[in-house]
């Protein structure tokens, strides 16, 4: 309380705040911009959903082509290597100017060239990588006899995986999977940079047309109030999981 | 219960011949030979490391074996590119950390191999799961996940979880080393009470006294070979080979110093 205190001191008292405060704070250019900027949220939020869905799948797919050490998918286990390499390489913003430039460049038709989808699909990409990695630590957490003991009852390897392993893989990554949705659910606001009015990109605008900064906050506010929530939701889950797998807790609250 | 008497000239379920394995440079199994009569129990001893368990793995196809065969009822299951799902599934093995699915309750850890791998109609199967959980004492936990179970419901479980898909044999891997000293004598009567049944057994075992009761037939193994092999009779009451003698003497030498009575 005393640092929070002293920080609003220091800043209400700074020489720049009477300016700042009419530039990020002005609640006229709020009520002007807010429903464009919630219209672009609403953007957002569905890009968000529907990349993640995408995610969630597309992980576990990698994950699992590069555990099952078939011999056959030696090809396929190493490409799908060299993609969660690269893509957990490159910087995300690099990536979305990549796809979204470089896609329509090539004039091949059937390809997307609608800059949300294509944003979309770098984002996914992108997350399916770290996700992939997730599920991979899961999967390889889960001990080996547990799958000696799905085989030697008689189940097929692909059996033994969908009803021994994988859920108890699962089971196990669902706090940093949440914690990746979180991070997704804000990186949504890096698609602007290719064009699609979501609600970074129309606060922007409104910014630079006005010469006030307070849509920004608008923006900010509306990744506030779903993200908070999120967070609450996904610790309480979290903390379920942690008390039914009966493990005492050694440190925090009860 | 009538005990089923092994008859030893009657059908072979197993048989080894020249079996090896190796784990880069380390031979685990240098060639073992061994037939289990149908009704038979065999009870495989030896020091930790000696390959009792894995044996038992190869026998179960979790394990590619080097060298050698192993059929079974006749027919040779180690042929390279034999597919051993089908295999597996007419053998039932459980293990010294039971290895029960966390993820299930009891009844569906013992119905999941019939189920899924026998295609056994659901309720059949857990009507059968039921029955055998009620005449192992459990009927009561089913819906209960293995972590509230003691090591000793837990080993019960993983037997029935075994016995459901019907096996031709059993393989019980040290199925009581991992458990409380108290809880040992309640899985010892589970297989005691199979035994009586007549069903086929390869047992790797610690309990000495145990193998003397219910073997029809004990092996000595040592550095991946069966030293020495005969009715519990031969090999507990007059070993021919001094490794045999030496093992035995520590084991019960320790066995009597740590008995309570």
């Amino acid at each position: 309380m005393v640092v929070i205190g002293g920080l609003a001191a220091l800043v209400l008292t700074s020489p720049g705040w009477p300016s700042v405060r009419k530039t990020f704070f002005s609640g006229h250019y709020f009520s002007l911009s807010f429903s464009s900027v919630l219209a672009g949220f609403w953007l957002d939020v569905r890009m968000f959903l529907i990349v993640e869905a995408c995610v969630l799948v597309l992980g576990l797919l990698i994950a699992l082509i590069r555990t099952v050490d078939l011999p056959v998918l030696f090809p396929v286990r190493l490409l799908c290597k060299v993609f969660v390499d690269v893509m957990r390489g490159i910087p995300l913003i690099i990536l979305i100017y990549l796809i979204g430039f470089g896609v329509p460049a090539l004039r091949l038709s059937g390809l997307p060239t609608d800059p949300t989808v294509l944003a979309g699909i770098a984002l996914g990409m992108s997350y399916s990588a770290y996700v992939s990695e997730v599920y991979r630590a899961g999967i390889m957490s889960v001990h080996p006899s547990q799958a000696a003991a799905g085989l030697a009852l008689g189940l097929t390897r692909a059996q033994t995986l969908r009803h021994v392993i994988i859920p108890q893989a699962v089971r196990r990554v669902i706090p940093p999977l949440l914690n990746d949705f979180i991070a997704l659910q804000k990186d949504v606001s890096l698609v602007a940079f290719i064009g699609p009015q979501e609600a970074f990109q129309v606060a922007n605008v409104f910014a630079d047309q006005y010469f006030n900064n307070t849509p920004l906050l608008a923006a900010a506010l509306l990744y506030l109030c779903v993200t908070i929530p999120l967070v609450t939701v996904f610790d309480r889950m979290q903390m379920r999981t942690i008390r039914a797998r009966g493990s005492a807790l050694a440190f925090g609250p009860r | 219960m009538t005990p089923v008497v092994a008859d030893r000239r009657g059908v072979e379920v197993l048989v080894l011949r020249g079996v090896t394995k190796s784990y880069g440079s380390l031979e685990v199994l240098r060639g073992v030979d061994l037939e289990v009569g149908e009704h038979e129990a065999v009870a495989l001893i030896g020091a930790s490391g000696s390959g009792k368990s894995t044996l038992l793995r190869c026998i179960d196809l979790l394990e590619d074996i080097d060298d050698g065969d192993i059929f079974l009822d006749g027919e040779p299951i180690t042929i390279p590119g034999t597919n051993p799902v089908p295999i597996r599934r007419r053998l039932g093995l459980v293990f010294q950390a039971f290895n029960l699915f966390p993820n299930m309750n009891v009844l569906d850890n013992v119905t999941i191999g019939a189920i899924k791998g026998q295609r056994m109609e659901k309720s059949e199967a857990r009507a059968a799961g039921l029955a055998l959980l009620e005449r192992f004492g459990l009927g009561d936990r089913r819906d209960d996940y293995p972590d509230k179970l003691s090591g000793g419901q837990q080993q019960r479980v993983a037997i029935a979880r075994a016995l459901l898909t019907r096996p031709r044999a059993l393989l019980l891997d040290e199925v009581t080393s991992a458990l409380d000293p108290e809880l040992v004598g309640e899985v010892l009567e589970v297989i005691r009470d199979l035994k009586a049944e007549g069903m086929t057994m390869i047992i790797a075992t610690h309990e000495m006294s145990f193998a003397r009761e219910v073997a029809d037939q004990v092996c000595f193994l040592e550095d991946g070979r069966i030293l020495e092999r005969g009715t519990p009779k031969q090999i507990f009451s007059s070993p021919e080979r001094a490794e045999t003698r030496r093992f035995l003497a520590r084991v019960l030498r320790g066995a009597t110093v740590s008995a309570p009575d």
